[in-house]
C-alpha cells in the first residue's frame, strides 16, 4: 500500500507520511498476528472424530492484558498525532505570500492581493483555477466559498480543507519543489463536483518574480 | 409488565386469523420479523443494482450501461449515466442500504424474531405498536423509492446530505426528491422509535423466570443496547431533518449562511446521530456472530462479561466521537484533538471483542457450517475495518485520506464485511426456526465462498486507490491526471462487484427454495442452548408450550461430566454449570 502514496512536496507532508507509515506497520503487524492466530485456531481446533472442546469461560488476566495493550498503542498514536496536527493546524508560521481562495460551483477563484499586499483594493487580481506560489515560501490561504461546501485538496501537499460558505478558514503550506499539480475538489458540491479542478503552480523565486512582474506590469 | 399482564395482552391477539391478520397485519412478533426480513431483502436488491451502476460508471465512464438503453432521459442518455444521475445513484444506494437494509434486518427482523424467543416470553410487550412499526417502515420505504419518479429525480446530495447543498434546490436541481428523502427518514424514525421502545420494555420486563440480565444471550444484549441507541439518536436526527426541510420549504435559515445560518451545524447534528448510528449497524452483528461462534465451537463464549461490558462501553463512548467525521470541516482544531482521543479510545472495546472471539475459538471443536463460515468471515473482515479506522482517527493522516476511497473501503469492511456477513450467517442459523426448514448447505457454502472472494476483490483495492488520493463521490476519475495510475483498479473492483452480485443470486435461490422445499428442521438442529430452541419448530403463535425456566447462562457447551456437549438454559440440573 505504501508505494501508492503520491509524492510529497510540502514541509509538513513528511511528518504525515511518517505517521502513516507507522500506523501502516502497526496495523500490519496486528493484522498478521490476529488473522494468523485466527487461521491457526481454525485448523488446530477443527472438529474431527474424538476431538472435544475444552470448557472455559475466559481468563481475567488475559482480559486485562488485551484491554491495556491496545489502549497504550492508541494513546501513543494520539500523542504522536497531536504534535503533527498542531504543527499543521494550530499556528501559521510567519507568512510570505497570502492568496484568497473562493470556491464556487464548479471552479476555484484565486484572488491575489497584488503589490500592496492588501485584499479588496484596486490591484487585486482574480485568476480562475490557477494558484501561483513561490517555492520554499510559507503560503497562507484564506479559504471561503460562494455557495456550498467544497474541499480544497492538493494530494502532493497533503493539504485538505473544506471551504465553508459564510466563514473564512485559514490554512498554510510550504512547497519544496517546483512544478504543476492538480487541485481537485474533495467534497461533493453538485453535479459538476467531478472535474472541478484547479492547478497549483510552484515557481522558483526567479520565475515567481517574473510572473508577478508580468501580471502587475500594466 | 408483569407475567399476568403479559399473558393478558397475549390472550387478546391469540386467535387463528385469516390471510390478512396472519400475513399482513399480524401481531405476532415472528411474522413481523419475517416481514421486515423480506422487505429489506427486496430493498437490498434495489440498493445493490444502484451500486452496480455506480461501479459501472467508475470503471467505464460515460459508456452505456449494458441493458439499460431503455431507461428514459433525463435519467440515462441511451444508457449513459449523466453526473446528476450518478449523484442520485450513490446517494440512494447508501440511504437504502443503511436505513432500509442493514438496520431493518438487524433490528427489525432479528430483533423482532429473536427477542421474545430468546428471553422466553410469548410476544413483544406492545404487539400493535410492533405491527405499526413495520407498516410505517414499509411506507417510508415506498416514499423513498417514489422519489426516483418525481420531477428532478431523487436526492443527490450524498447520504450525509451536507447543507447548504441539500438545503436549497438551486444547488442540486433536486426539488421534491430531496424533500421526500427527508420525509421518508422522518417517517422511518417514527417506526424505529416504536420498535426500540418495544424492545427495551420487553427485555426489561418480560424475561422468563431465572433469566437474569447476565444470563441473556449476547445477541439480546446487543439488541438491547442498539434499541437504547436508536431511542436516543433518532429523535435528534428527526429534529435535524425537520430543520432541513424548513430551510428548503418554509423560509428558515438554520443552515443557510446568506441568511445568517450555519452549515457546520448540520454536520454536528448529523454526526451526533451518525456515529451512534454506525454502532447501531454493527452491534447486533457482533451479537449474532457471538451466538454462532459459541455454538459451532461447542464452547462457552470467552469472557461473557467482558463482551457485554465492551458493548456497554461502546454505547457510552459512541456519543462523544462524532467530530471524527469533521476533522477537515473547519471545526476548531483543538476539538479535532479531543475527538481524536475519544476515537482512539472507542477502538479499544472493538479490540476487546475481537480478542474474545479468538478466545472462543481457542480450544474449541469447530464445525464449519454455513452460519459458522459467515460468523468467521465477520470476525476476519471486521478486523480489517477496525484497523483502517485507526488511520482515519489519526487526525494528520485523515487530512489526506478524508473524503477519499479509503473511507469507502472502511465503511464497506465494517458494514458489508461485518454486518452483512453477520446477517447472512444469522439467516442461515435461525432459518430453521423461522421457516421450519433447513437452508441447503451446499448452496450456502457456494454463496459464502463466492461472496467472500468477490467482496474482497471489490472492496480491498479501495484502500489502495484511497491512499493514491482517489476522491469519493466523483463521477469520472478519468478527468484527473494524477488518478491515471489507479484507473485499472476501478475496473478490477467493478468486475469484482459483478461477481459479488451474481453470487447473491445463489443466496436468493437457496432462501426461497429452502423456504418451501428445504429439509424439514428438527426442534434444535444445531444443538444450541438458548431458549428459542426450546420452542417447537416453527414456533406457534405464543411461542412456548410452557414458559421455560432458566437455570444457567446461554453458553454451557462441552461441560465436563455431561453426556452431551450442550446443556440448554432451560434444562433443570445442578453442578458447576448451574452457577453460571
Ligand atoms: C474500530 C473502530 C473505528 C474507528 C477508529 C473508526 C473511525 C472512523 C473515522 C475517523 C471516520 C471518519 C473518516 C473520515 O471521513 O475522514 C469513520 C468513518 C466511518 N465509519 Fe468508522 N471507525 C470505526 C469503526 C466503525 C464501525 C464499527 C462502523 C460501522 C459499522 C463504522 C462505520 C463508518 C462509516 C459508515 C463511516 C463513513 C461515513 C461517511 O463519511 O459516509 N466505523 N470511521
Ligand atoms: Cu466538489
Ligand atoms: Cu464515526
Amino acid at each position: 500500500m505504501l508505494p501508492w502514496l503520491p509524492e510529497n512536496i510540502s514541509t509538513y507532508g513528511g511528518d504525515i507520511d511518517w505517521l502513516f507509515r507507522l500506523i501502516f506497520w502497526i496495523t500490519t503487524i496486528v493484522f498478521v498476528g490476529v488473522q494468523g492466530t485466527f487461521l491457526y485456531f481454525l485448523f488446530k481446533y477443527r472438529a474431527r472424530p474424538g476431538h472435544k472442546a475444552i470448557y472455559s469461560h475466559g481468563n481475567n488476566t488475559l482480559e486485562i492484558a488485551w484491554t491495556i495493550a491496545p489502549s497504550v498503542v492508541c494513546v501513543v498514536l494520539a500523542l504522536l498525532s497531536r504534535a503533527t496536527w498542531d504543527e499543521i493546524k494550530a499556528e501559521i508560521p510567519p507568512v510570505d505570500v497570502t492568496v484568497r481562495v473562493y470556491a464556487k460551483q464548479f471552479n476555484w477563484d484565486f484572488i491575489y492581493p497584488g503589490p500592496d499586499g492588501a485584499f479588496d483594493t484596486d490591484d487585486d487580481l482574480t485568476i480562475e483555477n490557477e494558484l501561483n506560489v513561490p517555492v520554499h515560501k510559507v503560503v497562507k490561504l484564506e479559504m471561503l466559498s460562494r455557495d456550498v461546501i467544497h474541499s480544497f485538496f492538493v494530494p502532493v501537499l497533503r493539504f485538505k480543507q473544506d471551504t465553508m460558505p459564510g466563514r473564512q478558514i485559514d490554512g498554510w503550506f510550504e512547497a519544496t519543489k517546483t512544478g504543476e499539480w492538480e487541485i481537485p475538489c474533495a467534497e461533493l458540491c453538485g453535479f459538476g463536483h467531478s472535474g472541478m479542478l484547479g492547478y497549483l503552480k510552484v515557481h522558483s523565486d526567479q520565475d515567481y518574480a517574473a510572473w508577478v512582474a508580468k501580471r502587475w506590469s500594466k | 409488565m408483569s407475567e399476568a399482564a403479559a399473558a393478558h395482552a397475549h390472550d387478546e391477539h391469540h386467535h387463528e386469523g385469516g390471510f390478512v391478520s396472519t400475513y399482513l397485519f399480524s401481531l405476532d412478533h415472528k411474522m413481523i420479523g419475517k416481514q421486515f426480513l423480506l422487505l429489506s431483502l427486496f430493498m437490498m436488491i434495489i440498493g445493490g443494482l444502484l451500486a452496480l451502476m455506480v461501479r459501472w460508471q467508475l470503471a467505464y465512464p460515460e459508456q452505456p450501461v449494458p441493458g439499460l438503453a431503455w431507461v428514459p432521459e433525463p435519467y440515462l442518455y441511451d444508457g449513459i449515466i449523466p453526473p446528476e444521475t450518478y449523484n442520485m445513484l450513490f446517494t440512494m444506494h447508501a440511504t437504502i442500504m443503511i436505513f432500509f437494509v442493514v438496520i431493518p434486518i438487524l433490528v427489525g427482523a432479528f430483533g423482532n424474531f429473536l427477542i421474545p424467543l430468546m428471553i422466553g416470553t410469548k410476544d413483544m410487550a406492545f404487539p400493535i405498536l410492533n405491527m405499526l412499526s413495520f407498516w410505517i417502515a414499509a411506507f417510508a420505504g415506498g416514499l423513498l423509492i417514489s422519489s426516483f419518479f418525481v420531477e428532478g429525480g431523487a436526492a443527490a446530495g450524498g447520504w450525509t446530505a451536507y447543507a447548504p447543498l441539500s438545503a436549497a434546490e438551486v444547488y442540486t436541481g433536486v426539488g421534491l426528491g430531496q424533500d421526500l428523502w427527508i420525509i421518508s427518514l422522518v417517517v422511518l424514525g417514527i417506526s424505529s422509535m416504536m420498535g426500540s421502545i418495544n424492545y427495551i420494555t420487553t427485555i426489561i420486563n418480560m424475561r422468563a423466570p431465572g433469566m437474569t440480565m447476565f444470563r441473556l444471550p449476547l445477541v439480546v444484549w446487543s439488541l438491547f443496547i442498539t434499541a437504547i441507541l436508536l431511542l436516543l439518536a433518532l429523535p435528534e436526527l428527526t429534529a435535524a431533518m425537520a430543520m432541513l426541510l424548513f430551510d428548503r420549504r418554509f423560509g428558515t435559515a438554520f443552515f443557510l449562511p446568506e441568511h445568517g445560518g450555519e452549515p457546520i451545524l448540520w454536520q454536528h447534528l448529523f454526526w451526533f446521530f451518525g456515529h451512534p448510528e454506525v454502532y447501531i449497524l454493527i452491534l447486533p452483528g457482533m451479537g449474532i456472530a457471538s451466538e454462532i461462534l459459541s455454538v459451532f465451537s461447542r464452547k462457552p463464549i470467552f469472557g461473557y462479561r467482558a463482551m457485554a461490558m465492551a458493548m456497554i462501553a461502546i454505547a457510552f463512548l459512541g456519543w462523544v466521537v462524532w467530530g471524527h467525521h469533521m476533522f477537515q470541516s473547519g471545526m476548531n482544531p483543538t476539538m479535532g484533538m479531543a475527538f481524536m482521543t475519544t476515537t482512539m479510545v472507542i477502538a479499544v472495546p472493538s479490540a476487546i471483542k475481537t480478542f474474545n472471539w479468538l478466545g472462543t475459538l481457542w480450544g474449541g471443536n469447530i464445525h464449519f457450517t454455513t452460519p459458522m463460515l459467515h460468523a468467521l468471515a465477520f470476525v476476519s473482515m471486521f478486523v480489517i475495518g477496525g484497523l483502517s479506522g485507526i488511520y482515519m482517527a489519526a487526525t494528520p493522516v485523515d487530512i489526506f485520506i478524508h473524503d477519499t476511497y479509503f473511507i469507502v473501503g472502511h465503511i464497506h469492511y465494517v458494514v458489508f464485511g461485518g454486518s452483512i456477513f453477520a446477517i447472512f450467517g444469522g439467516i442461515a442459523y435461525w432459518f430453521p426456526k423461522m421457516y421450519g426448514r433447513m437452508m441447503n448447505e451446499t448452496l450456502g457454502k457456494i454463496h459464502f465462498f463466492g461472496t467472500l472472494l468477490f467482496f474482497n476483490i471489490t472492496f480491498f483495492p479501495m484502500h489502495i486507490i484511497g491512499i493514491g488520493g482517489h476522491m469519493r463521490r466523483i463521477y469520472n476519475p478519468e478527468q484527473y491526471e494524477f488518478l491515471e495510475p489507479l484507473l485499472h483498479w476501478n475496473e478490477i473492483m467493478t468486475i469484482g462487484s459483478i461477481g459479488l452480485g451474481i453470487f447473491q443470486i445463489v443466496f436468493a435461490v437457496n432462501f426461497f427454495w429452502s423456504m418451501f422445499a428445504g429439509e424439514k428442521a428438527t426442534q434444535n438442529p444445531w444443538h444450541a442452548n438458548t431458549l428459542e430452541w426450546e420452542a417447537p419448530t416453527p414456533p406457534p403463535h405464543g411461542n412456548f408450550l410452557v414458559t421455560p425456566t432458566v437455570y444457567r447462562g446461554p453458553y454451557e457447551y462441552s461441560v465436563p461430566g455431561e453426556k452431551e456437549d450442550w446443556l440448554p438454559q432451560a434444562r433443570p440440573g445442578s453442578g458447576v454449570a448451574a452457577a453460571h
